[in-house]
């Protein structure tokens, strides 16, 4: 089924403004009509009828009249007519006599005639003949005997045509429709400012609530007024404030949340600062001690390491949480900085590299080692030999981009991980629930890389093992 | 093997520090604050300072400076990491290099080894005073002078003015320079040898005018010369 497409507030409002006035037009048009109309009617018809009364009235006939006498008397109540003139008709006994020149007429009715016969003071009756309308009137001649009105049996009528009143009408009709034309017309301006009163808060209202959900919280909108519309604007204000606290309440868990995981790794830091310092002391005694002594205190050592490690990411990832991490930028040649990553580690025999000569880029090389760092360490970790990084320079539609690969030939990134792999503290493997990385490695790299304004991909390559791809701008804005 | 002066305000770092030192043969004298430690520099005399930022009462920087207004030995600062303000101010105030806590005994160790450490001197055709302009550098002697009338400079100055001069109008970059005179690993932090360029600027050349020894080379690194 076919939807009539929806119509605008706008175009809704006119519509029913321009129907409201053109009812009202139509409906005062109609009732001016019928009135002036019945008024003018009545008007001409009293006249003629009393005149014609007064006439005959005034009248001396013998009777029976002889026609002649009566024809004469048709003619002068013809010349005496009143407002306009009339045909006068007479019928005695059979006999009819006009001022016309046919003495019947073909618009009295018998109708007329009958209701003539039954009243002494005359009977009206309106006739339509073609286009023309006719006022026809009856009016028995009567007289006097012993103080009683009798009829005299004679009996004149009236044709008077009503041309001059039916022409007043139709001017009226025309007037009425001249007149509501305009009331239209203007009808359309009260629509429009009534239109623009309902759509100027409507649409202050649409924009309040799209910058609403674009964020901007402290959104409000003017109340003007008290109609309704001010009490949706109202009600929305309400809402943006109530909305506005219970993020602003949200927010200040979340950072309280992290501040107490910063001070946490702080309060952590100054005893571990310690106790890593004689870790050595306590290695170099274990070869003298029973197996036992020994084998505790170099489960201390090492796990204090771990420790240690574990505390330094958490600081750091509280860093980027709190939005405290900085970025020293510094220009370096790519090949020659990836090479000194890997030697550092003593990777350099582990790992097979692409390289292109003279690559320089700007990067913070604490932040960019770590990245390498993370990314090889994971691939020899998980994806065993024939680790491959690449680097290169490509050009994107915002700029030039370095682009560092690490392929690795493992068994890939499980499908179900894949989408959390950069997740804190996320293992890949659920029996494995320590591995030699603090479980935050990854997740830190992706904010280092973040840092440089660049992103990491994680995928599995087709031929099997697992593929990152680190993207970030050339030259890192400081 | 050299003295060492620990000023650090929490018990178990100094503790645990000065032990693992101690052990490696180092003679360490602990104090617990600034004014503690300034007063043994005179009667310690060490041959290295582990300063703490962190200090209660006058803090880390200050009495770095403190010590710089009359000694020039080297100065080594314990931060965390994240205190990058203080890092800076503190190598403005004349430290020679930082240990980010907690480290290793071995870590710290190597850090004073580094910073103690005479750089090697090319082979030895030199003469022992090269005249660089205004400057005469004696290699042996380890020590500068400027229009004849000596430049008192910490460690790591004069490694880094002897490093660039022994090759004058070769660019080195920070990381190398953080390798061959801090003994840093090549991703070091770079702020160390911007700093201590510009503490061996305000002291070798004109104030007014551009540096004329030590030259930046924008996006490379620095170079000696050309005069």
């Amino acid at each position: 089924m076919r939807r009539i497409a929806p119509l605008g507030l706008r175009t809704r409002l006119i519509a029913a403004f321009l129907l409201v006035a053109a009812i009202s037009a139509a409906t005062s048009a109609a009732l001016t009509y019928r009135e002036a109309r019945t008024a003018i009617l009545k008007q001409s018809q009293d006249t003629a009828v009393s005149s014609m009364r007064d006439l005959v009235g005034r009248l001396s006939l013998p009777l029976p009249p002889r026609p002649d006498e009566l024809k004469s008397a048709c003619a002068d109540l013809a010349r005496s007519s009143q407002p306009h003139s009339w045909m006068v008709y007479a019928e005695y006994a059979g006999n009819t006599v006009s001022s016309a020149e046919s003495p019947n007429s073909t618009v009295i009715t018998d109708e007329l005639r009958a209701e003539a016969r039954t009243r002494p003071n005359g009977a009206v009756q309106r006739v339509r003949k073609g286009k023309e309308v006719y006022l026809t009137f009856a009016m028995p001649a009567t007289f006097k005997h012993n103080d009683r009105t009798q009829s005299s049996g004679l009996v004149f009528y009236g044709v008077m045509p009503l041309a001059t009143e039916q022409t007043t009408v139709q001017a009226m009709v025309v007037a009425a429709r001249d007149g509501a034309l305009p009331a239209l017309g203007i009808a359309v301006i009260p629509a429009l400012l009534a239109a623009r009163s309902v759509l100027k808060p409507v649409r202050r209202l649409r924009h309040a609530a799209l910058s609403l959900g674009r964020g901007k919280l402290d959104t409000r909108i003017e109340v003007k007024g008290s109609d309704e519309l001010a009490d949706l604007a109202r009600t929305f204000n309400e809402t943006a404030s109530a909305l506005e606290g219970s993020v602003e309440e949200l927010r200040q868990a979340e950072a309280r949340a992290r501040r107490f995981a910063a001070d946490v790794s702080h309060e952590l830091r100054t005893p571990l600062a310690g106790m890593l310092a004689v870790t050595e002391v306590l290695d170099e005694e274990a070869v003298h001690l029973d197996s036992d002594t020994a084998a505790a205190l170099r489960l201390i050592t090492a796990e204090t390491g771990k420790l240690a490690a574990l505390v330094e990411d958490l600081m750091e990832i509280s860093r980027f949480d709190a939005r405290a991490a900085e970025l020293h930028a510094d220009e370096v040649d790519v090949a020659e900085f990836v090479r000194k990553t890997l030697e550092r580690r003593h990777w350099q025999d582990r790992v097979a590299t692409e390289l292109p000569a003279g690559l320089r880029a700007r990067l913070d090389p604490r932040r960019f080692d770590v990245v390498l760092a993370n990314l090889v360490g994971n691939a020899l970790r998980h994806g065993g030999a024939d680790v491959h990084v690449s680097a290169a320079e490509e050009q994107r539609p915002d700029g030039a981009r370095l682009v560092v690969r690490v392929a690795d030939s493992g068994p890939g990134i499980d499908p179900e991980v894949l989408p959390h792999i950069f997740d804190r503290f996320y293992k890949a493997d659920a029996a494995r629930t320590r591995s030699a990385g603090s479980g935050l490695g990854l997740a830190i790299t992706l904010e280092n890389v973040r840092l440089h304004g660049g992103g990491v991909r994680a995928a599995n390559r087709d031929g099997g093992g697992a593929l990152f791809t680190v993207e970030m701008p050339l030259e890192a804005a400081v | 093997m050299p003295r060492v002066l620990l000023i650090e305000d929490d018990p178990s770092i100094r503790e645990g520090v000065g032990l693992g030192l101690r052990r490696r043969g180092h003679e360490v004298s602990a104090a617990e604050t600034g004014e503690d430690g300034l007063a043994l520099m005179a009667s310690f005399r060490p041959e290295l300072v582990l300063l703490d930022l962190m200090l209660p009462g006058i803090n880390g920087v200050q009495v770095c400076r403190r010590i710089r207004e009359t000694s020039q030995v080297p100065i080594i600062m314990l931060t965390a990491r994240g205190d990058d303000f203080d890092i800076v101010v503190g190598l403005e105030a004349g430290a020679d290099d930082y240990i980010v806590k907690p480290a290793r005994t071995e870590v710290i160790e190597a850090r004073v080894k580094a910073v103690l450490r005479r750089l090697s001197t090319p082979a030895g055709s030199r003469p022992e005073v090269e005249f660089h302009g205004e400057l005469a550098i004696d290699r042996a002697g380890l020590t500068v002078a400027k229009r004849g009338e000596r430049v008192p400079l910490a460690p790591s100055e004069i490694k880094l003015l002897l490093h660039l001069s022994a090759s004058p109008e070769h660019v080195f970059s920070r990381q190398q320079l953080l390798e061959y005179v801090w003994d840093h690993s090549y991703h070091a932090d770079a702020r160390l040898v911007d700093a201590c360029v510009r503490r061996l600027r305000t002291k070798i050349e004109n104030p007014a005018g551009s540096p004329r020894y030590i030259q930046t080379v924008r996006g490379f690194g620095y170079r000696f010369g050309p005069l």
